[in-house]
């Protein structure tokens, strides 16, 4: 099988094209499910911003598996983006004025822009040298929010702001439980229809071209530098929107949205679901999310847990949840 | 100017210990082929050793052991976790390093306290050297003695012994060495208990001048990093040169703008990989 035919199938099964009806069948049930999530979350004993972590997380991670999964660069440093969204859209509100639009905005530019800047020092590194270059400049960011004390909170984190009624055409809505999952249900959708869209055209094709092989692509004229830096820059985009999201959330953000653990556990939240596939990282930041929830709960020993869930798929499961699924299926 | 000078030889102390760290991580890099985040991890759990060693046999016998405690834990790490994902793709050995990094932390958290603990040195190292020059201690100066005298043997070992040969050998093309008869999994074992003893001396030292905190790790290894990519992936004199030159800079940043001196080493790191994208003293297209 030549590299190409090959690219395009997986390219194919790493999408939710429709290659059959199946698919269309369950994206169908997929949607109704998150549409329906503060319905049924209350009625297995669960909340309903549980169900919104979940979408913010999964964005992010999402985002980021557009660099990681389908272009091929180990960023390790994709929580400097997420964190920059979710400054973005907090000092926008403190400082600004409360409207939520300007903000998720103000969110998503800083996060992205800065994602397009950083692009043109880390593209011409590929393997581990982009994963330690884009993990140390992450941690630029991170030293920028501690140290401009007086403008971001410092290592207190931002507060001084809250989630405001969003303006719409027929009027204003307060942002409280299941209107704010709706919200972010929105921007959730917004942000994966791009991914989608990037991805089956073919300039997303192009990228999986350079993960499999990045010679060849040369050869064919195409510049894999600045299809990386542009796969760099769409990824910081979508994770700055989750990042943005995780700041409304919260009515807060903290310098620890930005630090380097928080893009290892994007990473493994990739990983873990399978980086292969579109919904991948969906899949992965959902058994983050619960089991977070349910392990803070139960121990202090948090790092552990996650340290040896990093060791167990690392090991044992390296293909992911869906990417193992999907084996079984095509054989 | 005295201001100046002791900002600028605190940031080279600092810069010793980046130094010592990466020269540790490099040596891994080089023939493991692996970032070890788990690096910082186990430079604290040094400290921590030696910190609970200290009281039984004093300070000079845990500045040896505690290194080799921290060696001894690190290769059951590289075989046990690390063997398995050689010539896999390098985002698995990223990934289990790091996840070993948060363990590590958490052990020392659980079994040392969140809380910071001082780590008390011989008394006549505390006093300064010179009335006029008070910042440089005897501590200050055993940190540098200590350093040049680990660097040497570094070198001594990798140029004069079989071992060393071998591993710059492998260095060059483990393929070759391999099939010459030298077994390479124990050559790489053998190497990253080197790194890691290097790392567990780095965390004694770094106690000795900045406290033990279950933290110290997660925040040594970043700049660690820098040196590496700032001096060149590949050249250990590289990693050295610039956990130096960093360590400097963020001193000198210190005295006229304290709360940017993080940030300019990222600065530095970035510049350079503009100018001179393989760094310093490093060769080009390595681990790519």
């Amino acid at each position: 099988m030549s590299v190409e035919t090959e690219t395009r199938e997986r390219t194919r099964a790493g999408s939710s094209l429709p290659a059959w009806s199946g698919e269309r069948l369950r994206f169908a049930i997929f949607a109704a499910v998150l549409l329906l999530a503060p319905v049924w979350l209350p009625l297995i004993g669960s909340y309903t911003d549980l169900g919104t972590r979940v979408l913010v997380y999964a964005l992010a991670a999402m985002g980021l598996n557009l660099l990681l999964g389908f272009t091929g660069g180990l960023s390790f440093g994709h929580a400097a983006y997420f964190g920059l969204g979710a400054y973005g859209t907090g000092l926008m509100l403190r400082y600004v004025g409360p409207n939520m639009w300007l903000a998720v905005a103000a969110g998503v530019l800083l996060g992205g822009f800065a994602a397009t800047l950083v692009g043109p020092v880390v593209m011409r590194r590929r393997g581990i040298y982009f994963a330690m270059i884009t993990i140390a400049i992450g941690q630029m960011f991170y030293f920028i929010a501690v140290r401009w004390n007086n403008f971001t909170g410092g290592e207190d984190g931002l507060t001084g702001f809250q989630r405001e009624p969003l303006a719409l055409p027929g009027g204003s809505v307060t942002l409280t439980g299941p209107h704010f999952y709706y919200f972010v249900l929105f921007f959730f959708a917004v942000g994966v229809f791009l991914l989608w869209r990037v991805l089956n055209s073919p300039l997303g094709h192009a990228m999986v071209g350079a993960r499999e092989n990045s010679r060849r692509l040369e050869f064919l004229g195409i510049r894999v530098e600045r299809l990386t830096w542009i796969s760099f820059a769409i990824s910081g985009f979508v994770t700055a929107l989750a990042g943005s999201m995780n700041a409304l959330l919260n009515n807060f953000t903290s310098p620890l949205d930005l630090y380097w653990q928080l893009s290892g556990y994007f990473v493994i939240i990739c990983v873990l679901g399978g980086m292969r596939n579109f919904w991948g990282p969906f899949v992965g930041a959902a058994i983050y999310v619960i089991m977070q929830d349910y392990a803070s709960t139960m121990t202090k020993n948090w790092l552990s847990v996650i340290g040896v869930m990093f060791m167990l798929v690392v090991l044992f499961f390296p293909r992911g949840l869906l990417g193992v699924l999907a084996r079984r299926r095509s054989g | 100017m005295e201001l100046l000078l002791f900002d600028a030889f605190n940031g080279l102390i600092v810069g010793f210990f980046y130094a010592l760290m990466a020269l540790g991580l490099s040596l891994i890099l080089g023939l493991n082929s692996v970032i070890n985040f788990a690096h910082g991890g186990f430079m604290a759990l040094g400290g921590y050793l030696a910190f609970t060693l200290v009281p039984i046999i004093g300070f000079w016998g845990a500045l040896i052991l505690a290194p080799f405690a921290a060696a001894a834990l690190g290769i059951l790490a590289e075989r046990g976790l690390i063997r398995p994902l050689y010539g896999r793709d390098p985002l698995y050995s990223l990934l289990l390093t790091f996840g070993l990094a948060l363990i590590l932390e958490d052990i020392t958290r659980t079994v040392w306290g969140a809380q910071g603990l001082p780590f008390a040195i011989p008394n006549f190292l505390n006093h300064p050297l010179n009335n006029v020059y008070f910042f440089v201690t005897g501590y200050r100066v055993f940190v540098v003695i200590v350093t040049a005298i680990a660097t040497a043997g570094l070198f001594a070992v990798l140029r004069f012994t079989r071992l060393g040969i071998c591993i710059r050998a492998g260095n060059a093309d483990l393929e070759t060495v391999a099939s010459l008869g030298v077994n390479i999994y124990f050559l790489r074992g053998a190497n990253f208990a080197l790194g890691i003893l290097l790392a567990g001396l780095a965390g004694i030292l770094a106690a000795g001048q900045l406290g033990l905190t279950p933290t110290m790790g997660s925040s040594l290894i970043m700049p660690s990093f820098v040196a590496i990519i700032v001096g060149g992936a590949g050249s250990l004199i590289g990693s050295l040169l610039g956990g130096l030159i960093i360590g400097v800079a963020a001193g000198i940043t210190t005295a006229y703008f304290p709360s940017a001196s993080e940030v300019v080493i990222y600065l530095i790191m970035a510049f350079v990989l503009m100018v001179r994208p393989r760094g310093l003293l490093g060769q080009e297209g390595l681990f790519e």
